[in-house]
């Protein structure tokens, strides 16, 4: 078995391997490798008896499953209307000068992908940011470098 | 016990129906025509399409009728003004992103959306003109299925048929939103993925988003062309329905019909895909005795048990990916398809002095994935593409019309003669249970030198509808060289749709069937309900097709293949004996391991 194989199995041996194991082995697979590969999803599909059609159908209906390569952080900035009034067009101006790459892209050094999400939860502080599984709102352009040259700061 | 009664009305009037009917269907009952896109008889409640929505008296929103249940007391009307105006907007909107060039889609002219649309009568749009920002997909990998992703409605038939019918999910919902599409794996092309090639998703969806690889000019130019001789092959099936596509109810035998018709068109001769049953029927039968002999007197374990039918080319892709452990259980005879294409080529072509090269076969197939089979590079014994063609029914019915000929006027024909000849039991090949009532009648006849022991040699338990089916014989008073058979009790299964085919097969690879035989045909009812047999399908119309079937059984003079005077000929003049060296070079194939994943 292939380390992805390996690490598949061990998901489902936690998780079981009903469908309803499904959603939690594939949130495992992307906690770790950042997003679903062919060959991850084609190992889930075998450990739960799975077409690999639906395997893929479900990752791909999640906006949170990606399957794509991504960057080691994933940045998520808000994009729907109360972050949209709170100037989240600057944010992401700022973030792509920082970060030399566009809405969508994965840096050259694949420390970072700098994507765009619906709304977070948190329209009351915004214009808000996720940076893997963690929030900050009541971005600032200044903010929003700052907290990504902390996260090149800590991978250095 | 009987169930619960539900009174209500519709469109004031009253009506009693059991609990648990849906308004759709109690509708239809009272003649009261609700469109429908997304609902189909065949298949699990989706209710994503809306365009059945009914008013129901008190309450808010509209009701999806194909998925809303009766209740006591409710007053439904099925055509009042809000529903008008609701039903008009669900399908203007789904026009909306349609790619809508009827005059270039295959479909047209059997298609549920144009035919919604004809009814309405729109106008020019009332919503934004979404077509030119879709993106177009056109997928023609497969030598079978072809794929528009500009004509799909997205109703998700094709997705139940392939996971609840064949239990394949080749296709699936993928993407959300305005990105949604029905796709595959990574979206790959469909020649690259699990898909068996059966074309029941095609026989399912509304639309033209799914139709059959068309050969029809190929055949057209092959019939102008004067240096080519075409010889066509009809199945079984494609008897029984080509008259649907021209016409006629569901149930009609048109056989002579049919003959007569492929004469006009120009075909040089009319030949019977029967005549390769009958054969099937004897390499087959003998076949499985022999591994019955040598598995129970040999002992040799390399002798794989239950034996499984290989004609249906849907069923073998199937067990290629999905179970290639039981690859060795499946007969290694070919489909009567392809056993004609290398008969004809070989034997055939010497009979009639025409050189193969110059010699064309043309399939007429109530079947999707023969287009598939002709193609597989195992196909090719005579030194040539063994078939050349394979067209479904529909694909025929659409040339007899194009040919300008009035198919019920037609008088009736025969096929030409030699492989033209054939037998009730090879007619019955189109109905699930068919193949193995006629090995039986032939394999029992081989071991006992009687009759099989049932009235008028139909072979009840077998026949039907039921998903999987069982049956026992005994074989009394065996003859000698078969002595080892007697009172040997010959279990046998018979699956019809492939989700019934894995059932099946899980419990072989699980040991818990005992099994000597087994057929399987991967379309639901067998070849009558192929993926190519004329549009729509449902339970009923299944039915009447294969009662038709037994009919035409009935009506032959032979009902035995071994007793098929061609047959016996072409044994005695080329074959030599079943089994033999040289249907072992021509009539016998091989399978290849495909990955599910
Ligand atoms: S799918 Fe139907 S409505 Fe659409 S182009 Fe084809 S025939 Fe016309
Ligand atoms: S042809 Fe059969 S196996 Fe292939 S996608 Fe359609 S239903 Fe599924
Ligand atoms: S391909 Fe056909 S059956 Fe499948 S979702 Fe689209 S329109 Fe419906
Ligand atoms: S709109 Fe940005 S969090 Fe709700
Ligand atoms: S037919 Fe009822 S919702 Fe589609």
């Amino acid at each position: 078995m292939t380390n992805t194989e390996n690490f598949v199995h061990e998901l489902a041996e936690k998780h079981g391997r009903t469908r309803n194991a499904l959603m939690p082995i594939l949130q495992g697979v992307v906690a770790r490798d950042k997003y679903l590969s062919e060959e991850a999803m084609i190992a889930v599909a075998r450990e739960l008896d799975l077409s690999a059609a639906d395997v893929y159908g479900t990752a791909t209906f999640y906006t949170f499953l990606d399957t794509v390569p991504r960057g080691k952080n994933v940045i998520r900035v808000c994009k729907t209307i109360s972050c949209h009034m709170h100037n989240k067009d600057e944010i992401i101006k700022a973030l792509e000068e920082q970060l030399r790459c566009k809405v969508g892209e994965t840096t050259s050094d694949k420390k970072f992908t700098l994507l765009t999400a619906n709304c977070l939860g948190w329209c009351h502080k915004g214009p808000v940011m996720l940076v893997n599984d963690d929030v900050y709102p009541e971005l600032t352009t200044q903010k929003a470098i700052e907290i990504v040259q902390e996260y090149i700061r800590k991978s250095n | 016990m009987s169930k619960y009664m539900v009174n209500l009305k519709i469109n004031n009037i009253p009506i009693s129906v059991e609990e648990g009917t849906t308004i759709l269907d109690a509708a239809k009952r009272l003649n009261f025509h609700i469109p429908t896109l997304c609902n189909h008889p065949d298949l699990s409640v989706a209710g994503n399409c809306r365009v059945c929505v009914v008013e129901v008296k008190g309450a808010r929103l509209l009701a999806a009728s194909c998925a809303t249940p009766v209740s006591e007391g409710m007053e439904v009307f099925t055509n009042s003004e809000k529903v008008r105006i609701a039903r008009k907007h669900v399908v203007e909107l789904l026009l909306s992103e349609h790619n809508a060039d009827c005059t270039k889609c295959f479909k047209n002219g059997h298609c549920e959306l144009q035919e919604l649309a004809s009814e309405y009568r729109y106008g020019d749009h009332i919503f934004i003109d979404l077509v030119p920002f879709k993106q177009k997909f056109l997928d023609i990998s497969s030598p079978s299925i072809t794929k528009d992703t500009s004509k799909c409605i997205r109703c998700q038939r094709c997705v139940r048929t392939c996971a609840e019918l064949q239990a394949v999910s080749a296709l699936a919902v993928v993407h959300k939103g305005s990105h949604q599409t029905i796709s595959t794996f990574m979206d790959k092309p469909m020649n690259d993925v699990v898909c068996t090639n059966c074309g029941q998703c095609i026989n399912r969806c509304p639309t033209g988003a799914l139709y059959e690889r068309n050969y029809i000019e190929d055949v057209w130019n092959a019939i102008y062309d004067p240096n080519k001789f075409v010889v066509v092959q009809t199945a079984p099936a494609t008897r029984v329905a080509v008259g649907e596509d021209l016409g006629l109810e569901p149930g009609h035998r048109v056989t002579g019909k049919m003959v007569a018709a492929l004469k006009k068109m120009g075909f040089n001769k009319i030949l019977d895909t029967d005549f390769t049953a009958d054969l099937t029927i004897m390499e087959e039968g003998t076949e499985l005795l022999t591994r019955l002999k040598k598995a129970l007197v040999d002992k040799d374990e390399t002798v794989k048990l239950p034996m499984m039918t290989s004609c249906s080319p849907g069923w073998i892709k199937f067990q290629e990916h999905m179970f290639p452990d039981l690859l060795p259980n499946l007969s290694t005879c070919k489909s009567p398809q392809q056993m004609f294409g290398s008969l004809a080529k070989t034997y055939y072509a010497d009979k009639i002095n025409i050189k193969a090269e110059n010699m064309v076969v043309v399939s007429i197939m109530p079947c999707t994935a023969k287009k598939f089979e002709c193609n597989r590079p195992e196909m090719r014994d005579s030194g040539f593409k063994d078939v050349d063609y394979v067209l479904t029914t529909r694909e025929l019915a659409m040339m007899i019309k194009q040919a300008g000929i009035e198919f019920d006027k037609l008088e009736d024909q025969h096929y030409d003669s030699i492989l033209g000849e054939s037998t009730g039991a090879a007619v019955i090949f189109g109905a699930t249970g068919g193949v193995m009532e006629a090995a039986l009648r032939t394999a029992y006849e081989i071991v006992t030198g009687s009759e099989v022991p049932f009235a008028n040699l139909n072979i009840k338990p077998v026949r039907g509808m039921e998903g999987v089916k069982e049956a026992s014989i005994k074989i009394k008073n065996a003859k000698p060289e078969w002595s080892f058979l007697e009172g040997v009790e010959m279990n046998v299964a018979v699956a019809h749709g492939l989700a019934n085919a894995k059932k099946l097969m899980e419990a072989v690879s699980s040991g818990t069937a005992n099994y000597h035989f087994i057929e399987i045909m991967g379309c639901p009812g067998g070849c009558i309900g192929g993926g190519g047999q004329p549009i729509p399908t449902s339970p009923e119309i299944r039915r009447k097709r294969a009662e038709a079937i037994y009919a035409e059984d009935m009506g032959m003079d032979i009902r035995k293949s071994h007793e098929n005077p061609e047959v016996v000929e072409v044994y005695k003049d080329y074959l030599g004996h079943p089994c033999g060296h040289q249907s072992h070079e021509l009539l016998h194939t091989h399978y290849v391991e495909r990955k599910r994943y």
